[in-house]
């Protein structure tokens, strides 16, 4: 079975002091499409690379909208930039674009 | 006593400093580049510097340099104007130079002392004792002179009219000559009169849309274009004095009033040097760099030097040979269809050259739709996809992959002797494509490998083009692994995205075709059977079959068997693209869908039943864009008329 991201998680705190949404925030400013994400899952859905393993580009993008840029990095780094994720997203978000704005913000030291 | 006779005027300073500033330059410039060219680029030079491609690579200079043939194919218009400017120049130099040459040749034969008495006169002619310094009519009068030794500095030629009043009436040729030279200024006048237009009415010259030139540009423009108004004046000015021009000189000369002009004539020879100094001083400063810089480009490209993914010496060359003619401007979708001004070739070229800001470099490289339009249009053949992989070439971001995952996945399917078949990733959002060429194999009773049936594994190709390169190196490694191992005979796929991965950046052993070429051979060998109805259709050349990999004939072969094609406004290497060509990441959906608009527009302009295109991208991009047509791919449209 693929894992679209659809699992029920255990319940969790998150700590919203802590978080600091400054890449976030600047990846709207280059991704404007990226607003219009309403979580759906179709990205996930399609992935070339969610075939091969548990990559989920829907969890990604998620988990760096909250903040958590733990291990997103590597996990990037198995999309294989075929763009049909970006091709399927009903919403019309840039989702290539999406992933390349990340990897570059992950990279650069936090401000 | 031997005496030497030169020819002077202080006016030939100007112009001399001009040319030395110019060559040195210009060495200068050649000689840093050369020495930046890569290893593997230094090694082709090495391996095939003298070989007979210098033959090929002559005659295309000429052809290029010259002729302007490939600008004449595209615009006929453009290709007169660029051919008066630098045909036109050329002749007047070479036939001016052939003019002195002769007409020397002729005054040292004549060996008379009037003669050199007659020049002097003239004030720019010195006179000068072998050896010695500087002597005048009277000591010339007091000794037999035994030799008269004509010099010729190399800028006789340029100003010869001023210095060569009469010539020697045994040289018979002489009117032949000023005749000719003035139908050659004519000529170059033809072409100034065109640019003329073309800034002011561009679209009589058959160009949408001009390019927007720097100042630096402009200013050297300006003195170029008035060079050849000052020679003329000042030709016919000395023409009117002297009664030496051609037709066209001595025409305006006799207009004239010799009391009048005759101050000014030296003023005038002075200007023209002038602004002759001024063009060559800023020409290896501006796009005129181009005029030098083709040559050299053609010669490295003919001994098979090419981009590499660095920048290196010979993207220099390639940059400089620019000559911001805007061809690239005219098809861009972009620029047509989005009204974005900013990103063509041209400017992406002139921003790395100029060495502006990376940002803004970056900026014009990413926003490109690799839809290779302008690198098939450029009269100069610049590589310029290969110069914007260079500018996304992403560093440190592209270390490595993540895609220990694919291997352990690897089939253990025995393909030995079968077609391997490639479906490509896109193509799993277009099922009915690989279903069909599931069909056609069956009805071709041939055995087959659908390598990507369950999970695909991406060709590398959008990873490349978005300057991943050694991520994109780690998939083709991956892949070619898998088909080299599985014992296939031919691999066919149905992308074209991924057909131009496997057949240039891959470097596998056996066959690669595209599912177009595969049918078509099909067809040809008759191991499928079809009917042909009588749809009326029109077909879209995909960029990276079409432009990027050159199939335009096989489509059309398979399609013209099996229903009716209809041909279109803009098809083969002037198709627009759908839009969505993977080599582009900045547009928004809305401006993608508007160009696949444009792109259908060119498709439905004739009444058709069906639009038919071999990409599954392309296909995608038109049933996003259109309920009012069916959109087929031609694997599809065989698969439908199929004969068992
Ligand atoms: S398909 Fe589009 S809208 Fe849906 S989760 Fe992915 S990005 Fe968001
Ligand atoms: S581009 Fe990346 S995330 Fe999108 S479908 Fe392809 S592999 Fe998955
Ligand atoms: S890139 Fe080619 S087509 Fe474009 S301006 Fe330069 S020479 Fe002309
Ligand atoms: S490749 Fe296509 S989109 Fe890009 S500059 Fe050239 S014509 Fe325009």
């Amino acid at each position: 079975m693929p894992d679209f991201g659809f699992s029920i998680k255990t319940a969790r705190t998150e700590n919203l002091d802590k978080v600091s949404l400054e890449k976030y925030r600047e990846l709207l400013r280059k991704v404007p499409s990226f607003k219009r994400c309403f979580q759906c899952g179709c990205c996930s859905a399609t992935c070339s690379a969610q075939q091969y393993t548990n990559f989920n580009i829907r969890k990604v993008h998620t988990s760096f909208r909250r903040g958590e840029y733990n291990l997103l990095s590597e996990e990037l780094k198995k999309c294989m930039l075929c763009g049909k994720c970006t091709l399927l997203c009903p919403r019309g978000v840039n989702l290539r674009s999406l992933i390349m704005n990340m990897r570059q913000l992950l990279e650069e030291p936090v401000k | 006593m031997k005496i030497q006779v030169i020819p002077y005027n202080i006016f030939v300073i100007p112009f001399l400093v001009g040319v030395a500033l110019l060559l040195v330059i210009c060495l200068y410039k050649y000689i840093r580049w050369i020495g930046k060219f890569n290893k593997q680029q230094r090694d082709t030079i090495k391996k095939n510097w003298f070989s007979w491609k210098i033959f090929s690579a002559v005659w295309e200079m000429f052809r290029e340099g010259l002729l302007h043939v490939k600008i004449f194919k595209k615009n006929f218009l453009l290709g007169v104007m660029h051919q008066a400017y630098a045909l036109g120049w050329f002749l007047l130099i070479v036939v001016g130079f052939a003019e002195s040459t002769l007409t020397m040749k002729y005054l040292q034969q004549e060996n008379s002392v009037e003669r050199v008495y007659q020049l002097e006169n003239q004030g720019d002619w010195y006179v000068k004792e072998k050896g010695e310094g500087v002597i005048d009519e009277l000591t010339l009068g007091n000794e037999e002179v035994s030799k008269i030794n004509y010099k010729r500095p190399f800028y006789v030629s340029i100003f010869y009219r001023y210095f060569v009043h009469d010539v020697p009436s045994s040289f018979r040729n002489a009117h032949l000559f000023s005749n000719v030279m003035d139908g050659l200024l004519l000529y170059v006048f033809l072409g100034l009169t065109m640019a003329i237009i073309k800034i002011m009415y561009s679209r009589i010259l058959g160009m949408r849309r001009t390019t927007r030139h720097t100042i630096v540009d402009r200013f050297s423009k300006f003195a170029l274009w008035s060079i050849f108004p000052l020679r003329l004046l000042a030709e016919s000015v000395t023409a009117c004095l002297y009664g030496n021009g051609g037709f066209f000189t001595q025409t305006i000369g006799n207009l004239f009033d010799p009391m009048i002009v005759r101050g000014m004539e030296h003023s005038l020879w002075m200007f023209y040097s002038v602004m002759l100094s001024v063009f060559f001083v800023t020409l290896p400063f501006t796009r005129y760099m181009h005029i030098f810089t083709e040559l050299f480009l053609i010669y490295f490209r003919k001994i098979g030097v090419k981009e590499s993914n660095e920048k290196s010496g010979y993207t220099m060359f390639e940059l400089n040979a620019c000559s911001r003619c805007g061809v690239c401007i005219q098809g861009c979708p972009l620029d047509k269809e989005l009204g974005n001004h900013k990103v063509q070739s041209v400017y992406l070229v002139r921003s790395i050259r100029n060495q502006e800001r990376p940002g803004k470099i970056k900026m014009i490289a990413d926003d490109c739709l690799m839809c290779d339009r302008c690198s098939v249009d450029c009269p100069v053949g610049i590589d310029l996809n290969a110069i914007r992989r260079i500018v996304r070439n992403k560093g440190t971001l592209d270390t490595k992959g993540n895609y220990s995952y694919v291997h352990e996945n690897k089939y253990s399917f025995n393909a030995i002797g079968r077609i391997a078949y490639f479906g490509g990733c896109m193509s799993h959002l277009t099922p009915g494509i690989t279903e069909s060429m599931e069909k056609i194999f069956e009805a071709a009773g041939q055995k087959y490998w659908y390598m990507d049936k369950q999970r695909s594994v991406c060709c590398g190709r959008p990873l490349q083009q978005q300057g991943f390169l050694n991520q994109a190196a780690e998939l083709r490694e991956k892949n070619s692994d898998m088909i080299e191992k599985s014992g296939a005979v031919m691999l066919v796929t149905s992308c074209p995205i991924c057909y131009r991965s496997f057949k240039t950046e891959y470097n596998l052993s056996i066959p690669v075709l595209h599912h177009t070429e595969y049918i078509d051979m099909l067809l040809k060998q008759d191991k499928i059977k079809v009917r042909k109805d009588d749809k009326k259709v029109s077909y879209h050349d995909p960029c990276e079959l079409g432009r990027g990999c050159g199939i335009y004939e096989e489509p059309r072969s398979v399609l013209k068997r099996v229903t009716n094609l209809q041909k279109t406004r803009y098809q083969k290497d002037k198709s627009v693209c759908c839009g969505f060509n993977l080599g582009n990441t900045v547009l928004t959906v809305e401006q993608q869908t508007k160009i696949c608009n444009a792109s259908l527009k060119n498709l439905t302009s004739k009444p058709v039943d069906t639009v038919v295109t071999a990409c599954p991208m392309c296909k995608k991009a038109f049933i996003r864009a259109t309920n009012e047509y069916p959109v087929r791919d031609i694997a599809e449209v065989v698969a439908e008329n199929l004969i068992n």
